[in-house]
Formats: structure tokens, C-alpha cells, sequence
């Protein structure tokens, strides 16, 4: 029983990870193993998982954003309006102004975090909801791009369209793999040992807290190792010409230094502060305004490289682009054991919260579903995932509230009637009554 | 008296970390009030709690028997329907509705599938004249005060056919005249034959209504007197509760006290809504190191406003006034500036606006000055850990660890964690605002000893409290506050109750004695 305890609390990402994390991992994992089988082995082909990262990698970015603006306590439902809006921007800016490629994204970037920064101003200054400001963000900015695009397509040049469909160049020897993919698999399983190794020492260097057991770790990096392993070979050995996407390290290089920010750095706790108790943190002397304005400005930011991502992929920036990205990218965070209250949710959490959704998309489309089935499916998953959550809350276990806040600590025998093991009393009530 | 109504055999409630009540028995009679006493934190709420399911069968240690037979409630509504009805302090009507539809709310007469308005507006006014309550049953009841409130929730548990009526401080809020009433009220219940049980803090009133009492302190059952015995004088019930003399409440203390280092000059704040309100009015005074200053006055006499508009503005609209802190002015224009001056301010609601109750002991301990534990930018999780643990230590916080979440910590507890959170900032003022409210007895006096040790280091320190024992036992020096302006300034050796209070009651600037 202990070990299980250990296992759930202790498996995956030490601090950073939740027992709800844990679960939604497990559910990943099941998800994965279903439609490998049900395709008959298609789901974990090279093409697919390439594709995969392709298609979901901009909606994981904006669930980076959206995951900081929801553990601040808000809420952005103009993502999508506004990665289209820079869309068309920055296609009409490259093609028919002649503003070469890479300024191109600088400008774009620019536009998005303007657009962040007038969405802060009315939430963080002016007091306006911001699920008002973004409501209206979203009806603002889809407008915007009909209006500049004429609501017509407008196609991108071919050196654009790298950071969306670009993949790794072959370099060096001819292995028969991808080589650069194959290093950057080896700096992976690096930093992952690096990682594991700095969190128990600064662990051992808090005297009176006990590290998790050895074992966990152990277990944990062989696990991690070979899951990384196996997408490198699966990623470096596909077609010829293709190899880790260029979009699947952009969001990597994302995902690692918002995780860091979030959870290292002073900025990144105040968001947490905030969402947390808002008037307590201003207390505390968090500048509660600069906080919200921040947090709107980057998703802004955030929304337009998704934008730009999705525009380099499909090689041209049209009217439809971004619609209902916001409704993804929000249920990704939720998916990802956010609360909806603000104050709780890691980045980590929301991405596999994001590759939940994209596998289950990806699976059912792969085995012929018809769109209505799988917004149906989508659907009651949202659903369910969240409320398991919260009834697993008030059950007083798997919370993320436990979990989060005591990952590492090893429960002394539970003494009679404490809440740790309430299930077994209430369901004892239950019987009685 | 008649026989036992209900018998609570042994009850053992515990908490992570706490143990709320520890073989607490309680015995009440059929047709009694039972008045139960104790101090904030005796386990007085926790074993109503108990009784009326809140803490379901199965949480707690003991036996609970009812009318001659064992009960186990697994929730309110099971032991509802036994007929025990709680009304707790906090009133739970909806005022926004009638006191008909409060009356029946969750317990609506139906005929046919739809309320029966009729039937209900009929009986509502039955049972208001119950409890002698004259109102049209359509007032909604936020129209009325609090006295009728109280009496509409009283009138809620009748229609729940109530035989065991429990109130918890039923007279806190209340007028004289409203408090008279409904202790009339209760004696009246008694003739018809129900039971009550009302914790109450006003021991005047116990004494004047219960017929018998139990004293609750630290958890346990120290004893039941009843009035037939003819025992019942308030100094017993004041030793029961308190457990010791009133003397020995404070550690022993020789103040330190150095020069004025703060001072404030003609602080003028006005109300952050309406414009011709001051809620501070050219206030001045001065904190020297080492001293302990009180601040008395009655609720909303603007003592926390004046605190808060000193932390940073955060209250308020700043009119007109100066810092001085070690002889030079500072200008202090956001709670990050009070921070880096050396100011701290603990708030009087630590889970409202003191703590984020999502956060653990850790992470709260050093809220306030990250940067404190941040080495090139990044937060070093280790100096964190090290920094919480040398203050769980020093502060004697009960909590198993420093992961633990604070909101697993008892009151006393919670209180501890706020204060360590303002002494990592390192302040040179404290401005503590009601730091014992809400907390047992024990953990007062170690606040008070961290209070003077804090004063020891040379620091100043403000106290805010409502307790007037509090102030005098605890400052060296007590400023009077009324209606937004300091109006005396008494001396440890010259403060007595009376004095203060005619201090804190009167505009005109006494003479300082």
C-alpha cells in the first residue's frame, strides 16, 4: 500500500507534477495503447507522430499562455480570433509588402503582443473581466482579419513556412536516421538525468524532508528514458525529408522555460499568489495590476506565434484560421488539473492535458469518426476528466490541492477519522444512513 | 430534571496535527437550556459540528445517543430530521427573499407538485407569532434587522419540527432589547417542552437563563454545573474557561524601549466610495523602538483603516499626511514601498487577506520577500525549505512538515505562519491587527511572548485588538481611537478599562493623564 502511495505521489516530475497529472498520465498512456491497437499499429507510426506534433503544436503553445492567464483567475476566448488576426498581418505583410521572412515574425510577435497588451490594460487597469475584454477581443480581431484580408487566403513564401511544416536538416554521416533529431534525443535523456539527479540533492539538502525513494527514481528515468528513446527513433527514422518538426521544438524550448519561469522565479509565483488570493497577494506587495496586464500580454504574444505556426503550415493565411482554438487550448489547461477558481495548474500538466486531446482527436480520425462523433467524444471527456477531479477533491484524495502542495511527503500511518482517509468512512456513513 | 435527551458519551474529534475535542461529554436534559462555555478554540463549534452531522458518523471517536437511542447522522438533514436544528452564527437566510421563502426554503409545502403559497404564507405567519416576530411575511430579509433575522431563522427551525434547538452566540449580534426578547423567547420554548443547547460567550446571560452549564477548555470537559446546585457565580465559570488567573495570561516582560524612530503627522484618509466620509482624521502618533503601542477602539472606529492606509495605501484615498521614519520623511505609495521601508502589516482576517489558503507553510513563510530567497533569479527551493523550518522551529508551529498546506494548520497555527511570514520580511515595524482573534488560549500567550521578543530586537510593534485585557496586559503604551480620530493616548502604568473606554467612546481629546 505505502509503495503504491509513493508511486502515485513520487513517479513522474518530482515537484512539478501532481497526482492528478499522474492519472491524466496513465490516461494518456491507455488512450495511446487503444488506438495503437485499434489501428493496427498506426497511431505510433513515424508519420503519424510527426504529424501529430505538426498539427497540435500550436494549440499546446497557446495553452502554455492560457494555462498562466488561468491560474491568475481569467480566462481568454480570443486566442483564436487573435492568432488569425496576426495571421493575415504578417502573410499580407510578407507577401504583398515585400518585408522579407524573419521580420516578418518580428512583426508579427510585435502585433500580438500589442493586442496582449490592449486585452492587459482593460483587465489589469480598467477592472473590465476579462472575460468581456476577450469576448469582445475575439468578435474585434476576427473582424479585423476579414477586414484586412478581404476574408480571402493569402499564401506565405516558401521560407516562412519552416517554423510550421520545417523539419531538421540531415547533417553529418548517413545513418539511416535523422542525425540532428538523434543528438537532440541524447540532450534530452541528458537533461532528464541532469534533472532528476539536482532534485534529489536539493532535496537531501533540506534536512528533515525525505527524498523520494530510490527506487522511484530509478523507476521513473527508465521509464522517461525509454519513452524518449523510442520517440527519437520513431521521429529520426521517418520518410526521407522529414524529421523532428521545426514547430515540436519550438514548443519544446516554450514548454522548458515557462515551466522554469513558472515555477522558479519570483514572477511566476506571483501569478500563482494571485489567482490564489488576489487581495492577499497585493498585501504581500505583488503588483496585482502589472501581474494581470503581463499575463494578458503574453498570451497575446503566445496567440500570435501560434498564428503564424499554423499560417507557415498550411502555407497561407485565410479567414477560418484559429476558430475554436481558444475552446482547445482551455480544455487542455482544465485536462491538465487547472482550476477553474485560478491559483492551481502547471504548465507540464497542460501540455499532457493537450496530448490527451490531440491523441484522442488523432485516433478517432485515424479509425474513420466522423466529426460529430469525436466533438461528442471530446466532449464527454472534457466532462468527465473534470468532474473525476472534482469529485476525487472532495473525496480528500488525488487532489491537486494535496498533491501539489506535498509531493514529496510520506504520509505517517493515517490516524483514525483524519481526512486522509475519508473515503472509506463516508462510504461507511453511507451504509449506515 | 427529566430525563437525558441526549447523551454525548467520549467524543474525540482530531484534526491533521490537532486534537479538536478529546472525550468531551456532554449530557442534556429533556426540557433544559443547556448554556455550553468556553474560549475561542475550546472545541465548542467542533462538537456541535459533531452533533449535528456536519462532521459525519465515522469522523470522530465516541457514542451519540438521542432520545434513548444511539445515532450515527451521516449528514445535516439526517440529524434535521431528528429534529436537532443548529442555527449558527452566521445566518443562513437569503435576503433577498421573503421570510415566508426563507421560512420554507429547502422545506417548500407542495400541493400537487407546486408551492402552496397560500398554505405557506399561512403557516409562516403561525410560526412567526411563534416567535413573536410582527412583520408582513412578504418583507424580504434583508429589509429587516438583525434581531428579526435571528428570530426568522428560529422561526425556520420550527417549521423543521425541531426538538433539540441549537444556537451558536445567538446574542452576539443583538441589541439589548432584541437579546431580552429572545432570551424570553427561549424560557417560553421551555415551557412547551424543547430542549436547547446556546454556546455563549455573554456570561451574564448564561447565568440568567441556563439551567445548567457546561465548561469546555482546550478540547475537554472541565465540568457541568448545574443552576439547582446553586453553585453557578461567573468567576467560576471564568475559571473553568480560562484555566488559570487572569494575571498570568502574559509572559513576563521588561520593555526595552529606545527612542521614536515612526511617526505619523495629520493622516487624513477618506473613504475609497463616498467622498465626504474620513475614516481617518489628522491622525498622529508616534512608535518608538522596543515599545509595544496599542490602538483601542470600538469596531469600525477606523483603526484598521488607519493601519492599512499606512501599509502602502492600501486602503482608502490618501488626503493629507507624513512618515517619518528615523527622523527623514519616506514616501510610502504602494505595499512594495512599505516592504523595502521596513513595514509590516498582519491583517485581522489571516483567511481573507492574509494567507493564500492554496499555498503551504513554505511557500507562505516567505511570500512576502522573494527576493529574499531568490539567487540570480531563480528561487532556491532549499534556502525556502531552510528559511520555513528555522521558523517552525523558532515559532513553535505545530505542522508535521513545511509541505504542510496551511490551511491544515489550526487558527493559532495559521496565525503563527502570518507572523513568520512578516518576520522574514524583516520589519522594523509590525503592525499586528487583532493577532489573537480566533485562537485558543495556549497559542495566545506564545503570540504575545513572540509579540515582546519581536519588541526585544528592537523593533516597534502596533497592536489592534478588541480585547481590552489584551492591550492592557500587553502595551506599553495604548492610543484611543474614535470615529477616525485618535482621541487619548494612556500610558501602561496609568491604563485602566475605564479610562480607555471613555477614551474610546468620546470625540473630545482627553488630557493625557
Amino acid at each position: 500500500m505505502s509503495r503504491v502511495r509513493d508511486l502515485q505521489k513520487n513517479l513522474f516530475g518530482g515537484t512539478t507534477s501532481n497526482a492528478r497529472q499522474f492519472g491524466m498520465i496513465f490516461t494518456l498512456v491507455a488512450i495511446v495503447l487503444y488506438f495503437q491497437i485499434r489501428t493496427g499499429g498506426l497511431t505510433l507510426t513515424s508519420g503519424n507522430l510527426i504529424a501529430l506534433t505538426q498539427q497540435y503544436a500550436y494549440i499546446s503553445i497557446l495553452s502554455i499562455g492560457m494555462l498562466m492567464v488561468i491560474v491568475a483567475g481569467h480566462i481568454d476566448l480570443s486566442v483564436g480570433s487573435v492568432a488569425a488576426f496576426t495571421g493575415i498581418v504578417v502573410a499580407k505583410a510578407v507577401t504583398e509588402h515585400d518585408v522579407p521572412w524573419p521580420a516578418g515574425i518580428l512583426l508579427g510577435l510585435a502585433v500580438g503582443a500589442l493586442i496582449g497588451a490592449w486585452q492587459g490594460f482593460w483587465v489589469a487597469y480598467i477592472g473590465v473581466p476579462a472575460f468581456i475584454v476577450t469576448l469582445a477581443g475575439m468578435l474585434l480581431f476576427r473582424g479585423g482579419n476579414q477586414y484586412i484580408g478581404n476574408a480571402d487566403t493569402v499564401p506565405v513564401p516558401e521560407g516562412f513556412r519552416v517554423i510550421g511544416a520545417g523539419y531538421l536538416p540531415e547533417v553529418g554521416p548517413a545513418t539511416g536516421y535523422n542525425n540532428l533529431t538523434l543528438l537532440l534525443g541524447l540532450l534530452l535523456c541528458a537533461a532528464v538525468i541532469w534533472r532528476e539527479w539536482r532534485s534529489r540533492r536539493v532535496r537531501q539538502q533540506m534536512e528533515g524532508a525525505e527524498p523520494a525513494p530510490a527506487w522511484i527514481s530509478v523507476l521513473r528515468l527508465t521509464i522517461l528514458l525509454s519513452v524518449i528513446v523510442f520517440a527519437t527513433l520513431r521521429f529520426a527514422g521517418g520518410r526521407v525529408g522529414t524529421s523532428f518538426p521545426v514547430s515540436g521544438i519550438i514548443l519544446a524550448v516554450l514548454v522548458i522555460a515557462y515551466s522554469f519561469y513558472t515555477r522558479n522565479t519570483a514572477g511566476g509565483r506571483h501569478i500563482y499568489a494571485v489567482g490564489g488570493n488576489a487581495r492577499a497577494a497585493e498585501l504581500s506587495g505583488v503588483r496585482l495590476r502589472r501581474v494581470n496586464f503581463l499575463v494578458m500580454t503574453n498570451m497575446g504574444l503566445l496567440s500570435a506565434l501560434a498564428g503564424m505556426i499554423f499560417v507557415a503550415r498550411s502555407a497561407a493565411s485565410g479567414p477560418q484560421d484559429g476558430l475554436t482554438w481558444e475552446l482547445d487550448a482551455i480544455a487542455a489547461v482544465f485536462i491538465g488539473g487547472a482550476a477553474v477558481s485560478g491559483g492551481l495548474g502547471t504548465v507540464s500538466g497542460s501540455i499532457v492535458g493537450g496530448l490527451v486531446v490531440a491523441v484522442l482527436n488523432n485516433g478517432l480520425q485515424l479509425i474513420g469518426t466522423g466529426s460529430d462523433m469525436v466533438q461528442i467524444i471530446r466532449g464527454l471527456f472534457l466532462l468527465g476528466a473534470v468532474a473525476l477531479d472534482v469529485y476525487n477533491k472532495k473525496q480528500g484524495r488525488f487532489s491537486i490541492i494535496g498533491s501539489l502542495t506535498r509531493p514529496f511527503h510520506r504520509e505517517p500511518p493515517a490516524p483514525p477519522g483524519a481526512p486522509a482517509t475519508p473515503s472509506r468512512a463516508d462510504a461507511k456513513a453511507a451504509a449506515a444512513g | 430534571m427529566g430525563n437525558a435527551l441526549l447523551e454525548m458519551r467520549a467524543i474525540t474529534k482530531e484534526f491533521p496535527g490537532v486534537r479538536a475535542l478529546s472525550d468531551v461529554s456532554l449530557v442534556v436534559a429533556a426540557g433544559e437550556i443547556h448554556a455550553i462555555c468556553g474560549e475561542n478554540g475550546a472545541g465548542k463549534s467542533t462538537l456541535m459540528k459533531v452533533l449535528s452531522g456536519v462532521h459525519p458518523y465515522g469522523t470522530y471517536d465516541g457514542d451519540i445517543f438521542y432520545q434513548g437511542r444511539e445515532c450515527r447522522f451521516g449528514d445535516i438533514r439526517a440529524s434535521e430530521h431528528a429534529g436537532i436544528v443548529i442555527i449558527h452564527q452566521e445566518l443562513a437566510l437569503v435576503p433577498g427573499m421573503s421570510i415566508t421563502e426563507n421560512i420554507f426554503l429547502g422545506n417548500e409545502p407542495r400541493r400537487w407538485g407546486r408551492i402552496d403559497w397560500k398554505a405557506a404564507n399561512h403557516r409562516a405567519l403561525e410560526l412567526m407569532s411563534l416567535v413573536g416576530l410582527k412583520e408582513d411575511p412578504d418583507t424580504l430579509v434583508k429589509d429587516i434587522g438583525v434581531g428579526k433575522q435571528q428570530l426568522v431563522e428560529i422561526a425556520k427551525a420550527f417549521a423543521k419540527d425541531v426538538k433539540l434547538l441549537i444556537l451558536d452566540e445567538p446574542t452576539a449580534a443583538l441589541n439589548e432589547t432584541d437579546s431580552r426578547h429572545l432570551l424570553d423567547l427561549l424560557r417560553g420554548f421551555k415551557q412547551r417542552g424543547i430542549t436547547s443547547i446556546m454556546i455563549s460567550h455573554k456570561l451574564n446571560e448564561v447565568e440568567a437563563i441556563a439551567d445548567a452549564i457546561t465548561i469546555l477548555r482546550d478540547g475537554r470537559t472541565i465540568e457541568t454545573i448545574t443552576v439547582a446546585s446553586g453553585e453557578v457565580d461567573e468567576d467560576r465559570i471564568v475559571r473553568g474557561m480560562v484555566g488559570r488567573d487572569l494575571e498570568s495570561r502574559f509572559p513576563e516582560h521588561v520593555p526595552r524601549i529606545g527612542e521614536v524612530f515612526f511617526e505619523v503627522r495629520d493622516w487624513t484618509v477618506r473613504h475609497p466610495i463616498s467622498a465626504d466620509r474620513l475614516v481617518c482624521k489628522n491622525s498622529a502618533f508616534t512608535v518608538r523602538r522596543g515599545e509595544i503601542v496599542g490602538f483601542a477602539g470600538l469596531m469600525g472606529a477606523g483603526r484598521t483603516e488607519l493601519a492599512m492606509s499606512i501599509f502602502g495605501r492600501s486602503y482608502g484615498v490618501h488626503l493629507d499626511g507624513k512618515i517619518f521614519k528615523d527622523g527623514r520623511e519616506v514616501e510610502i505609495r504602494s505595499v512594495a514601498d512599505a516592504i523595502a521601508h521596513g513595514l509590516a502589516y498582519v491583517s485581522e482576517d489571516r483567511k481573507a487577506i492574509g494567507l493564500n489558503l492554496l499555498d503551504d507553510v513554505k511557500t507562505s513563510v516567505v511570500a512576502a520577500k522573494l527576493s529574499k530567497i531568490t539567487r540570480r533569479g531563480v528561487l532556491d527551493e532549499a534556502a525556502q525549505y531552510h528559511e520555513a523550518e528555522s521558523y517552525r522551529k523558532s515559532l513553535r508551529i505545530k505542522t508535521p512538515t513545511v509541505d504542510e498546506p496551511v490551511t491544515r494548520l489550526s487558527g493559532g497555527n495559521q496565525q503563527k505562519v502570518v507572523l513568520a511570514k512578516w518576520m522574514f520580511t524583516d520589519p522594523d515595524l509590525l503592525i499586528l491587527d487583532e493577532p489573537t482573534r480566533g485562537i485558543d488560549v495556549g497559542a495566545k500567550y506564545e503570540i504575545y511572548g513572540i509579540i515582546q521578543r519581536l519588541a526585544d530586537e528592537g523593533r516597534g510593534v502596533i497592536v489592534i485588538s478588541s480585547e481590552m485585557p489584551e492591550l492592557i496586559g500587553l502595551c506599553d503604551r495604548i492610543y484611543t481611537v474614535f470615529e477616525g480620530a485618535i482621541t487619548g493616548e494612556v500610558a501602561r502604568r496609568d491604563a485602566d478599562p475605564e479610562l480607555l473606554m471613555k477614551q474610546m467612546t468620546s470625540s473630545r481629546r482627553l488630557p493625557t493623564p
